[in-house]
């Protein structure tokens, strides 16, 4: 029987097809409550979406690369922008990241499973659905008319743009409800992490020794109850003004846009803060491992995401400058913007500090982790730029802003990712990725990225406004954007390897072993891939680098902490 | 693979952690409070916005029995608590009847005062900005008073049915964090629409 075999499957964490038949493999994953499986779900599953969404980006680069071009249509451009800043940030930054968050959570705080783990299994689901029907509106969004289309209204779907009149059809419902369903899931798992880490954690680890990892993911969770839950509301809201007759985006009935735009931007800020923590979060472990020095200044570093969890949560309205909010509230989100750059420096300067002596390995994870460092630093020096609203008044909507964001997401958050996947993939599949391969897609992505996100802030301040489909050849703006469509390619290129070197390696990659790294944290004392109870004996622990104790039991770090 | 790592230990420090499922409740109820903030600003922001009647002066009542048996109500489902961890399971089986009569009550008083605001006052949620905000505040409060009957409910079948013991009252005390914010909820949806909102 085929359930027999997927049984013995699983408890031999078998490689896929090794056992049983494809249907049992299936039903293994589908029915499983296992984080680790769960992890990896949202890993894969965010990878698809990112393959997707990095197409849609080369769509909208080629359109742009020269003037005048009639390569898409205007709607299929406003479809493809929609749909790339969407699927990004609901169906890849926050799956790859929970994906990650659900598989190193248990391992580094030394438990079993997740606290909860059939609504672990549940959240994914529901995400996974959701990005499955976002898409299903290039097949039904006009309804029945046969003809279907995506969403066109923007990532941020500014009113009255949604509204019924404007919007016909359906495709801004699989929009909304896409959102929504997306966000409930989040919740699900941040409620899980959130659990997990404070009632799950083996003998010894108390608050003061969790791994910075998983201190970030906590101060992730707890933002994303916060941030997520607007957006959830406002997508009640516009569904209600959308199918029951209701006004509260409706300005021919007194409501107002600018509403929607607070309670978006009320999620989307911290959202940032949501993506770009768990990317910290990689370099807390990754830096001191390569570096071979205990990270520098735990207790600032806790600090300081919590400081950035809170004032994440009174900056949004920077996003809103042009709309003339009026100068008491231009004012404070001009000095919270500014202020939240003085947390996220002490990390930077850590970080260093962290180097700074250590006997620093040039292997794959580290190298991204270094561009990171630098690529992060110039996207937050664009941050407070823009933080200033007289300055934001002249570049708002442009260019400038697309290239400051990207670095971040890009620059900082993916470089992160990669780096994520170098160096825990061998946990994960129990070999290593192709450190050859691995330096190829570091220096072509790096390449590909300076060229494409360096040269974008150019045609920002040249006036080139976001969103634009084409432009005139007699605006100057020509020879940056075919700089910036090419540096595209090389990194959509660099991804392909990467893809390549996953795939490959899974079958032909060196074995690793239960801790390749000779790194210090709980998830490096089981086997690589770890068995689905995780720890034959339940772990305890004296100090934040448990390993670190037991291969240096004449000098742990107990004597120091 | 390789064995685990046997990890050092001293056995006699003492380990306690957070209840797991008071934990989640709450994560769950901070997640539920933005949601209701997000409402509730809404509200307050179209307070007088509305370009047409009928007005909150002219059709709100203050529901006093409503708020009475709801608030109430957080009373009864403390002692169902109390009583199931000192394990008379026939006590807290009372008490939880008495909780789901009086958000029954709750529930029934908002149905009557719906029926009359639209078929006799002839307020939907398409006619202003007032019934847009006030029939998704009030509903989604209502809705969450219904889920929380329901699990209630449940609770009671179980335990008449005698599946119940002290052991889980945790459970209950997880539920019952749930009812407690629900009320909550109350008291300022309350305060902002038949209050300050009239």
């Amino acid at each position: 029987m085929a359930t027999q075999t997927s049984v013995t499957a699983t408890a031999h964490q078998a490689p896929a097809g090794a056992h049983g038949g494809f249907f049992a493999l299936v039903t293994d994953w589908v029915t499983t409550v296992d984080h680790k499986k769960i992890g990896i779900m949202y890993i894969v599953y965010a990878l698809l979406f990112l393959v997707i969404a990095g197409v849609e980006a080369l769509l909208m680069r080629i359109q742009l690369a020269v003037p005048n071009n009639t390569f898409v249509s205007p709607e299929t451009f406003n479809r493809l922008f929609t749909m790339h800043g969407t699927t990004m940030v609901f169906f890849v930054g926050m799956p790859i990241l929970f994906g990650f968050g659900n598989y190193l959570v248990p391992l580094m705080i030394g438990a079993r499973d997740m606290a909860f783990p059939r609504l672990n299994a549940f959240s994914f689901w529901i995400s996974a659905f959701a990005g499955f029907l976002l898409y299903f509106s290039y097949f039904a969004g006009s309804g029945l008319y046969g003809a279907g289309t995506a969403p066109d209204v923007g990532w941020f779907a500014y009113a009255p743009l949604t509204s019924r009149v404007f919007s016909p059809g359906h495709s801004t419902d699989y929009w909304t409800l896409s959102v929504l369903l997306s966000g409930i899931g989040s919740l699900g798992t941040a409620l899980n992490i959130v659990a997990t880490t404070l009632s799950m954690r083996c003998k010894g680890m108390k608050l003061s020794r969790l791994p910075l990892l998983v201190w970030l993911y906590l101060v992730t969770s707890c933002i994303a109850f916060v941030a997520i839950s607007p957006l959830t509301a406002a997508q009640i809201m516009l569904l209600i003004d959308r199918y029951l007759g209701g006004h509260f985006f409706d300005t021919q009935a007194g409501g107002s846009a600018v509403l929607w735009m607070h309670f978006f931007w009320i999620f989307g800020h911290p959202e940032v803060y949501i993506l770009v923590l768990p990317a910290f979060a990689f370099a807390n472990e990754i830096i001191p491992v390569f570096s071979r020095k205990a990270i520098f200044g735990y207790p600032a570093m806790v600090a300081a995401t919590v400081a950035i969890g809170f004032i994440s949560l009174g900056v949004w309205a920077h996003h809103m400058f042009t709309v003339g909010m009026g100068p008491g509230a231009n004012t404070f989100f001009t000095l919270s913007t500014m202020i939240i750059a003085v947390p996220t420096g002490i990390k930077i300067f850590n970080w260093l500090a962290t180097l700074w002596g250590g006997n620093i390995h040039f292997a794959t994870p580290m190298m991204f982790a270094i561009a990171f460092l630098f690529q992060f630093l110039i996207a937050g020096l664009t941050g407070v730029m823009l933080s200033a609203s007289p300055f934001d008044w002249q570049l708002g909507n442009s260019y400038f802003v697309v290239a400051h964001f990207h670095y971040v997401l890009v620059g900082a958050i993916l470089f992160m990712i990669f780096s994520a996947f170098y160096y825990w993939y061998p946990k994960m599949t129990g070999r290593m990725l192709s450190e050859k391969l691995g330096k190829w897609h570091f220096w072509l992505f790096l390449i590909g990225f300076h060229l494409t996100f360096d040269f974008m802030h150019i045609p920002g301040l040249l006036g080139m406004p976001r969103r634009v489909y084409t432009y005139e050849a007699d605006r100057g703006w020509a020879i940056w954007n075919m700089i910036v469509s090419s540096g595209a390619f090389l990194q959509a290129i660099a991804t392909l390897l990467f893809v390549y070197n996953l795939v490959h390696s899974y079958f032909k990659g060196k074995i690793a072993g239960p801790d390749p790294w000779d790194a210090w944290t709980l998830e490096w004392s089981t086997s690589s891939p770890p068995p689905s109870y995780n720890f034959a004996a339940e772990p305890t622990v004296e100090s934040r680098r448990p390993l670190w104790d037991l291969k240096h039991p004449e000098d742990p770090d107990t004597n120091y902490e | 693979m390789s064995s685990a790592v046997a990890i050092p230990h001293q056995p006699d420090q003492e380990w306690t952690q957070p209840s797991r499922g008071i934990v989640g409740m709450v994560c769950l109820i901070a997640a539920e409070s933005a949601i209701f903030i997000i409402f509730v600003v809404a509200y307050i922001y179209y307070i007088g916005k509305s370009l047409a009647g009928p007005r909150p002066s002219d059709v709100l009542e203050l529901p006093i029995l409503a708020t009475v048996c709801l608030l109430s109500s957080s009373i009864t489902v403390h002692f169902s608590v109390h009583d199931l961890r000192l394990g008379k399971i026939r006590r807290c089986s009372a008490w939880l009847a008495a909780t789901i009569l009086l958000g029954g009550i709750f529930l029934a008083d908002t149905a009557i005062e719906w029926y009359h605001l639209i078929y006799i006052d002839g307020l939907t949620i398409r006619t202003n900005l007032f019934g847009t905000t006030f029939y998704s505040l009030v509903g989604l409060h209502a809705s969450h008073v219904i889920v929380g009957l329901f699990m209630l409910a449940l609770t009671l079948i179980f335990s008449l049915r005698g599946k119940v013991t002290a052991h889980h009252a945790e459970r209950l005390e997880v539920l019952s964090l749930y009812w407690h914010f629900v009320d909550a909820v109350w008291v300022v949806v309350f305060t902002v629409v038949y209050v300050l909102g009239r």
